[in-house]
């Protein structure tokens, strides 16, 4: 008799009960991918066996882990998955995969020239260029670069921010910091009208979700053992909550450098949490948010994939609910179809909005005046596939408050 | 021609049985091969598949060693398709005498093994899995064997060379002619026809059975059951043989085969009785698992997939009645100088490593009482492919063994398949970890296709289910337990069975 079994990602844990199969964007797309099931726990019974077992299909894996979601039985289908590629994939990822997950690099090169590069990025003729070398869908509308950084523009605030009685740090990730700082901006007001000073981290790099899904682990793993010493250098030595805007960062620094990258994140897991919770909670905790008078607005709320993964979107719903004014509508919950660099690639494009379709309909349905979602990559999916805007739930409440 | 007469009748489908037909076959003799059940079925298909190096025997039983090293080197040769040629451990742990290794090491050159004495660091390299305490190693040629597919692949090539098969067909008699067996009574178990056949000479294969066969043609035998049990992991936690630097003991051989590793054995006295069903205890899977975990600490927390047991064919020599003196090498009997009963000649003992050479003792016999001067070739003529890779294709059946519809498909053309259990024997289809949950109702419409009787299949399916609850009841705890639950809803209230 046996106590306890156990085994890598828990895959001996798998019933077959097949229930991941159902749950998976892919499969009802792309016949070319083997489902959750058989490159997961059925795979990985093969591939021990014989590596020669590992197929190359399992890159039409988005890393949704909508699988993992669906699992009755704690299967890490995903991490599986991503497992795989990582021991088994030996072919060099392409040049075009490293440009788009290389976020860190590409962002700090593009930011001085932002004009320049948004308007080139945006020419029909570059993208025509992109889409021939290098096989980046041309149909693909690019995130725009900033002129000046979100760090720069904190730094610029440190001695005000240090003058509120309570600290935290911000894990800003690569969109909010080259891309989007204005979402940072919106979390600094939210936060600063809870009594909360806003730090950043000892140098943060890109979490490396997407080095994770284009065969950059090496350089992910770096990434992560650089990130887990600066949290710890803020949770552990300086005891702040790490609070992060994106759902797939948070998702990274919490479950993936452990699971997929063997970094270990024990001690500073929990301090790592996304701004929408910490909000939440000290409401709950009974700080009060002053909401401006005669607010209004329609707000439907898509819950990532990587947020269903944490179980964490019933606190944006809550606090997206919580503001006077506002007529919510929670979308049945489906993938986007973007998954961050995926939908980039000319080869999935079609796919990519193949899946995306269900949710731009159930969006069209509710017809919003604003999509509210915690992830930057379906907020270009959403605005370039349907006519409405995105918002961070912060934003959101950034412009609901006095 | 009338095509009820043979040259030579050969009785049991296992695996000596097989290799002894297509040895005859091959040896240009009209054969026919006689079998109750399915090929495979008895300690054939129930041991380690153990590519032996003969490392084990080396101390104890030189010749059987000798005999191991040199059909370990055939069987690359010819069948390499049934075998993975995994190399093994000699694990020296720190309660064991490392002084023994010394022994075991001079033994095993005598006997022409190749055993070289490693680094326990390099040990620890070259197997993850294995106990990290270990204090001395030796390597050896060891490897995994698919005794289900090196049957079936005898079988298949003694049909090639002309030779029939009728497998679920009992002899229920013999044909005698004076001090002579001239051919068999038979009744076909499922449809209960009955046939004779003729042939000048017959060949009793059949195993721990053959005390039963003999004693029916009026001869003894003194067979001596010892049943082994063994335990199949649901994952491969090695990917090298790992047995124990030691005296041969219980449950101190792991063997990576196909998906899984298997640990054994346990070795009982069992009555004559119990052969038709033997199943393993409660108390030999916990010491299967307690010392299985010595030599892969791993063992103790990985799922297991099913618990069986089998029968060593055990001899008793001819002079010693009491049974003390019992063989675990070849016994080749013709009966005719023997007992004075001519055209019957009893193969049994042995193992499934030395299959070949004891199909080649018989077939010399028999050769030598039909006057046949050929030579065996079985040494150094390859056995066929069972499925052409070009037909793996088509819709998968079984995923957990990636069995395709088109590997049934050929299977169903020409490996003799009647039920669900002979096809899994065939294909792995149903041996994976859902043990049929998913995959049993597919391939049971294939068949129910390929027979034309849904209402057969039917009955079918639930045996099929019914045999593989009965290697799972032994362990039914943890993962394996949710699954069979889960299996018995969909079986049961989903599909009415």
């Amino acid at each position: 008799m046996q106590e306890n079994t156990v085994s890598p990602h828990h895959f001996e844990e798998c019933m077959k009960c097949t229930v991941c199969t159902v749950y998976c964007p892919v499969l009802q797309v792309n016949p070319l991918y083997p489902g959750p099931k058989q490159a997961g726990p059925d795979g990985e019974r093969l591939r021990l066996k014989d590596p020669a077992f590992f197929n190359y299909a399992l890159k039409y894996c988005m890393n949704c882990k909508r699988c993992e979601v669906a699992c009755p039985s704690g299967v890490e289908v995903a991490d599986l998955i991503q497992a795989a590629r990582i021991r088994y994939d030996k072919k060099p990822p392409k040049l075009r995969d490293r440009l788009l997950a290389s976020t860190d690099f590409m962002g700090s090169v593009a930011r001085p020239f932002a004009p320049i590069v948004n308007t080139v990025t945006g020419l029909g003729v570059a993208k025509a260029a992109m889409d021939g070398v290098l096989k980046i869908d041309h149909r693909r509308t690019f995130p725009k670069y900033s002129g000046k950084s979100f760090e720069a523009w904190l730094k610029r605030q440190a001695r005000a921010q240090a003058a509120f009685p309570e600290q935290v740090a911000y894990f800003h990730g690569c969109y909010v910091n080259y891309n989007y700082p204005q979402l940072g901006k919106d979390l600094v007001k939210v936060l600063n009208a809870l009594g909360v000073g806003v730090q950043l981290l000892d140098r943060e790099k890109c979490c490396g979700v997407a080095l994770i899904t284009n065969g950059m682990s090496k350089q992910a793993a770096k990434n992560a053992r650089h990130n887990v010493a600066a949290l710890r250098k803020a949770a552990v030595d300086g005891g702040l909550k790490v609070v992060s805007t994106s759902s797939s960062c948070t998702m990274t620094l919490r479950n993936e450098y452990p699971a997929l990258l063997g970094v270990d994140n024990a001690d500073v897991r929990d301090a790592v949490t996304l701004a929408t919770r910490f909000v939440f909670e000290k409401l709950e905790q009974g700080a009060k948010l002053r909401f401006k008078a005669g607010y209004r607005k329609k707000i439907a709320y898509h819950v990532p994939c990587h947020m269903e993964r944490l179980g964490w979107g019933v606190f944006s719903e809550k606090l997206l609910r919580m503001i006077p004014g506002v007529e919510f509508t929670l979308l049945d919950s489906a993938c986007c179809g973007i998954a961050g660099t995926y939908g980039f690639k000319k080869e999935n494009y079609e796919a990519s909005q193949a899946i995306g379709e269900v949710l731009f309909n159930r969006i069209r349905a509710a017809n919003p005046d604003v999509v509210a979602c915690d992830c930057e990559t379906c907020k270009w999916q959403i605005e370039m596939s349907t006519d409405y805007p995105v918002m961070n739930p912060i934003s959101i409440l950034a412009e609901a408050i006095e | 021609m009338n095509t009820q007469e043979f040259d030579v009748i050969i009785i049991g489908g296992g695996i000596t049985g097989a290799g002894t037909q297509r040895d005859c076959a091959m040896r240009g003799l009209r054969t026919l091969l006689i079998e109750r059940s399915d090929i495979a079925t008895g300690a054939t298909g129930r041991n380690h598949g153990l590519l032996h190096s003969g490392a084990r025997y080396a101390v104890n039983d030189p010749e059987s060693a000798a005999e191991c090293i040199r059909e370990n080197k055939i069987l690359r040769q010819i069948a390499a398709q049934c075998v993975e040629p995994t190399d093994g451990l000699f694990i020296t742990l720190p309660e064991d005498d490392l002084g023994y290794q010394k022994t075991f090491v001079e033994a095993c050159r005598r006997a022409g093994i190749d055993a070289e004495v490693i680094d326990p660091a390099l040990a620890r390299r070259l197997e993850p899995s294995v106990n990290a305490d270990l204090i001395g190693a030796v390597r050896v040629p060891d490897g995994s064997v698919d005794p289900f597919r090196l049957c079936a692949a005898n079988m298949l090539d003694a049909k090639l060379h002309g030779g029939q098969v009728r497998l679920q067909t009992e002899v229920t008699g013999f044909i005698r002619e004076g001090d002579a067996i001239r051919g068999v009574h038979t009744r076909n178990v499922r449809t209960g026809q009955e046939e004779d056949f003729y042939a000048p000479v017959t060949v009793n294969a059949c195993g721990i059975w053959g005390q039963r066969i003999a004693s029916l043609a009026g001869v003894s035998i003194g067979m001596f059951p010892s049943k082994g049990a063994l335990l199949i992991f649901a994952h491969r936690i090695n990917n090298m043989v790992i047995n124990r630097c030691r005296k041969p003991a219980n449950a101190d051989i792991l063997v990576p085969g196909e998906t899984v590793c298997v640990i054994g054995t346990t070795s009982t006295r069992i009555p004559f009785e119990e052969c038709d069903r033997v199943a393993a205890t409660p108390e030999e899977v916990d010491l299967l698992i307690s010392e299985g975990a010595k030599l892969s600490p791993a063992l103790a927390s990985t799922r297991i997939l099913r618990a069986y047991a089998g029968v060593r064919p055990l001899v008793s020599a001819d002079d010693d009645p009491s049974g003390r003196n019992i063989s675990r090498g070849i016994v080749c009997l013709d009966h005719e100088g023997r007992d004075g009963l001519k055209g019957f000649i009893t193969i049994t003992g042995g193992k499934l490593m030395t299959y070949r050479l004891m199909a080649e003792m018989a077939t010399d016999a028999v050769c030598r009482k039909l006057g046949v001067d050929k030579r065996c070739a079985t040494a150094t003529t390859p056995l066929p492919a069972l499925i052409e890779p070009s037909n793996g294709k088509g819709a998968l059946i079984c995923e957990c063994e990636n069995v395709t519809a088109g590997k049934i498909a050929q299977a169903l053309d020409r490996l003799e398949v009647s039920t669900l259990t002979d096809l899994r024997r065939r294909t792995r289809v149903g041996m994976g970890t859902c043990q049929g949950g998913l995959c049993a109702c597919r391939a049971a419409d294939l068949l129910a296709q390929a027979n034309g009787c849904v209402e057969r299949e039917r009955a079918d399916l639930a045996d099929f289910m019914q045999e593989r609850w009965k290697g799972n009841y032994p362990i039914g705890w943890g993962d394996m337990l949710r699954e069979a639950e889960y299996t018995q809803w969909v079986y049961k209230h989903v599909l009415g069975l």
